[in-house]
């Protein structure tokens, strides 16, 4: 046990502890936190600072509201809808098409009847999926499809890419694929895929699927590992120039590439999880500490910031 | 930096601040730390019976002086109809009661509470060392003779005084302590004696007068001998020469003279009583920090009602059951619903028991879980629910208590207090958890929370957690040092060890 703790340590694997004492809270002020907590309010600031978002179709702040949601959908054939402070993708409802007159196909082959919706936006409202389970906004947003490129990686649900900015440095990516275990969503907590990015390349490194080492997706027996993100350089700029719009010092910024639009950015995490870890088989540790030695980052351009995390990535954080 | 010291030394102040206030009151003020320990006390009385004469009358008493390895909690007079003043000359009292007239025989009382008390060692001030004293021929040279011969063959104070003492106990006493225990003046006296030979070596000496604390209906006070060798006060038995005074022995006055002095009437009889009494050391602690008015008296919680206090029994096991929460999620990483929904349900497990409050968790939330299912289809808003869940939750305590009852299973009675609204707060979250995430992640957090909410049940109903807990509340300040020692912990959750061993296997 305490041999595991030091191979840990010395590996620079960041704990949940170690991540909320010294780099969410001394980094992370409390003051930016609803502007990532709320997805409306982030959705907004991101498009200020002209970074590509799904487009926000409409919203439902109440109850009333809710009652005439069959104006606001009636001549929307896809949409997603979501909580506005939702946590760990809870509650959010995907409608892919219409099947008939207020009936949309739903995800999993499920239909979609108004009176399902209105009542999942009802739970919304209520706070059912929000992080306090405080009173609650629900959006609409486009449905974002994915890119072909990513098709044979993840066949259903719409994979997405998380990159960790630490004080507006990229220090670790990873791509959440989803599987028919996950039932499409990307969250590796339901048996999604986790793979590592190489910074560099955008070559997938190991990938690893409720903490197991796969090498093959299980859907498609396609090889998860070596695969080129397509768009990584613009993915990557887009995820650095997150920072100027909320200048968080630790977050995860998670992004998808859409067919028509290119890549965009899906949410902003103010906690990112650590699986990230597992996936790169690396620990966050030593990446974190090699941008602290770095004299004020934050005050670099975002161009910059890449070209310094581009540089401490090829040196392997200063291990060598 | 300033903040990581600023909080060591915050740690360090609330530790050592709760520690230290703990120590004193259970070093000093005898608190117990355990609750069932008991302590004995003496009361001791003395009666005095007096015949009035035809004038003014005053009888004074001496009163007990401090003893040591004992302490004193109260003292009573009762004395109808006379004034009362309490004289001080030094460690002496005397308490004087006057009265211009009386008729029939009078009765004056005096009574006195003590205890052991080990930390108080205190008792006359150092003396100065006495003149030799020169005494009538042939006693002046059989005293000289004798301070001779018994300072020949004894080393120091103490073996003087014991090998002097056992000459003068001795069946063939030498001639000059013959003259002495025949002569009238010092027959029978054999502290008197010890003192003039004491004297004539120059060394300080008193006599005790005290009680050996037993039951007794009637006593009469036994001489002692203090001796001061410069560096503390020895007690001798004149009786035998033995050092040291026994562990119930009373001082009540020193010197020679009688303890009770009565003008203007005449002294019938003085009668000393002595009952011991048990007493839990908790209260003899209670009434000694208050009979010597100590600063922490007033934050006793014993000073609260009885209702208040059985309340605050309970709540001042909150940061207990807190603490091990605190553990348990950044420590261990074990999952459980909400932050302090365990710590609610250990409490409640306190009405129940353990086993019977972890069925009937078990079952309420079971039934409970599978009825929100069903509701759910019903599409019903959430606060609605969430009341529907809770009548439900109700509804399923009633049953199991009726249930219980009639298999004369009485514990399904107690409940009554489990807390409702949390059972249906877990219900609710749990079917979240269980459509949002998975089965599995529903009962790993389900039983993470019933498995913290048995581990700080089972530490809260510790006997001695719940009485230092509650007789010691500045041990707050210690667990409040603690959880803000445990609040910049950093370090690996022993879950993370697992989940991220993978990471281990192979260093780079």
């Amino acid at each position: 046990m305490i041999r595991l703790y030091r191979e840990l340590k010395k590996r620079g694997v960041l704990g949940l502890n170690a991540r909320n004492a010294r780099y969410i809270m001394p980094r992370n002020p409390r003051r930016y936190y609803p502007l990532v907590d709320n997805k409306i309010l982030c959705k907004r600031r991101l498009v200020e600072h002209a970074v590509a978002v799904p487009e926000l179709l409409g919203e439902v702040g109440s109850q009333y509201e809710a009652g005439h949601l069959a104006n606001k959908l009636a001549d929307l054939d896809e949409f997603v809808i979501k909580p506005a402070s939702g946590s760990g993708g809870d509650g959010i409802l995907v409608a892919t098409g219409r099947y008939e007159d207020k009936v949309w196909h739903g995800s999993g082959g499920r239909l979609l009847a108004l009176s399902d919706i209105e009542y999942h936006v009802s739970g919304i409202l209520t706070g059912m999926y929000s992080l306090g389970g405080q009173i609650d906004t629900a959006m609409i947003e486009s449905l974002v499809h994915t890119d072909q490129r990513f098709r044979q990686l993840a066949p259903e649900g719409v994979p997405d890419i998380r990159v960790i900015l630490y004080r507006g440095i990229p220090v670790m990516a990873m791509t959440r694929l989803p599987t028919r275990r996950s039932s499409g969503k990307a969250n590796l907590h339901q048996g999604a895929i986790g793979a590592g990015i190489d910074l560099v390349t955008g070559l997938t490194l190991r990938a690893v699927m409720s903490s197991r080492q796969v090498d093959l997706h299980p859907d498609t027996r396609h090889s998860v590992v070596d695969f080129q993100i397509p768009d990584w350089e613009t993915l990557l700029t887009i995820a650095t120039r997150c920072f100027e719009a909320i200048p968080l010092g630790y977050m995860g910024i998670d992004l998808v590439i859409d067919q028509d639009h290119g890549p965009l950015v899906l949410e902003m995490n103010a906690r990112p999880g650590l699986a990230i870890q597992i996936a790169n088989d690396d620990g966050l540790g030593c990446r974190l500490a090699a941008v602290d030695r770095l004299d004020n980052p934050e005050s670099r351009s975002a161009q910059e910031r890449l070209k310094i995390g581009l540089e401490l990535a090829r040196d392997d954080w200063g291990r060598k | 930096m300033t903040r990581l010291i600023h909080w060591l030394l915050l740690v360090v102040a609330l530790i050592s601040v709760g520690l230290s206030i703990a120590i004193y009151k259970h070093r000093v003020l005898g608190y117990p730390l355990q609750s069932e320990h008991i302590e004995p006390t003496w009361i001791v009385q003395a009666r005095i019976q007096i015949t009035p004469g035809s004038g003014p009358i005053k009888a004074s008493l001496k009163l007990p002086t401090t003893t040591p390895g004992m302490g004193q909690l109260r003292e009573n007079f009762i004395s109808r109809g006379y004034g009362l003043t309490i004289q001080e000359t030094g460690p002496a009292r005397e308490a004087v009661w006057t009265v211009r007239r009386a008729t029939q025989r009078q009765s004056l009382y005096y009574q006195a509470v003590f205890y052991r008390d080990a930390i108080n060692q205190r008792f006359l001030p150092r003396p100065g060392f006495p003149e030799v004293p020169s005494l009538e021929e042939p006693f002046q040279t059989a005293m000289l003779a004798t301070v001779e011969e018994v300072r020949r063959q004894s080393a120091d104070i103490a073996t003087f005084t014991t090998s002097l003492l056992t000459r003068i106990n001795s069946t063939a006493p030498t001639e000059e302590l013959a003259l002495f225990l025949n002569s009238p003046d010092y027959r029978g006296q054999r502290v008197k004696i010890a003192q003039e030979i004491l004297a004539g070596a120059r060394i300080p000496s008193v006599q005790v007068n005290g009680f050996y604390l037993a039951d007794a209906s009637r006593t009469q006070p036994v001489r002692w001998l203090a001796v001061h060798n410069q560096r503390e006060w020895l007690f001798f038995d004149p009786a035998t020469g033995q050092m040291g005074l026994p562990e119930n022995f009373l001082v009540w006055w020193v010197g020679a003279e009688p303890p009770i002095d009565v003008e203007g009437a005449t002294l019938v009889d003085l009668v000393w009583s002595i009952r011991r009494n048990e007493l839990a050391a908790l209260d003899l602690a209670e009434q000694r920090s208050a009979a010597h008015a100590t600063w922490l008296a007033p934050f006793s919680l014993f000073n609260l009602p009885v209702q208040a206090q059985s309340v605050y029994a309970v709540l001042m096991l909150v940061p207990v059951g807190a603490f091990i929460m605190i553990l348990m999620r950044n420590v261990v990483g074990m999952p459980s619903f909400g932050t302090f929904m365990p710590v609610l349900i250990a409490l409640a497990f306190r009405e129940t028991g353990l086993l019977a409050g972890l069925v009937m968790f078990t079952i309420v939330v079971a039934v409970g879980l599978s009825l929100r299912f069903y509701l759910a289809r019903l599409h019903l808003l959430l606060v609605p629910r969430l009341t529907a869940v809770l009548i439900i939750v109700v509804f399923l305590m009633v049953l199991l208590s009726l249930a219980s009852h009639s298999l004369g299973w009485e514990v399904g009675l107690s409940v009554g207090l489990f807390p409702m609204v949390i059972l249906a707060m877990i219900i609710e979250r749990m079917s979240i958890v269980w459509e949002e995430r998975g089965p599995s992640e529903a009962l790993k957090e389900g039983l993470g929370s019933a498995v913290i909410a048995a581990l700080a049940f089972s530490v809260m109903t510790l006997a001695l957690v719940q009485h230092m807990a509650f007789v010691f509340p500045e041990l707050m300040l210690v667990m409040l040092g603690l959880t803000i020692l445990m609040g910049r912990y950093s370090g690996y959750r022993l879950s993370e060890l697992l989940r991220f061993r993978v990471l281990a296997r192979k260093s780079r």
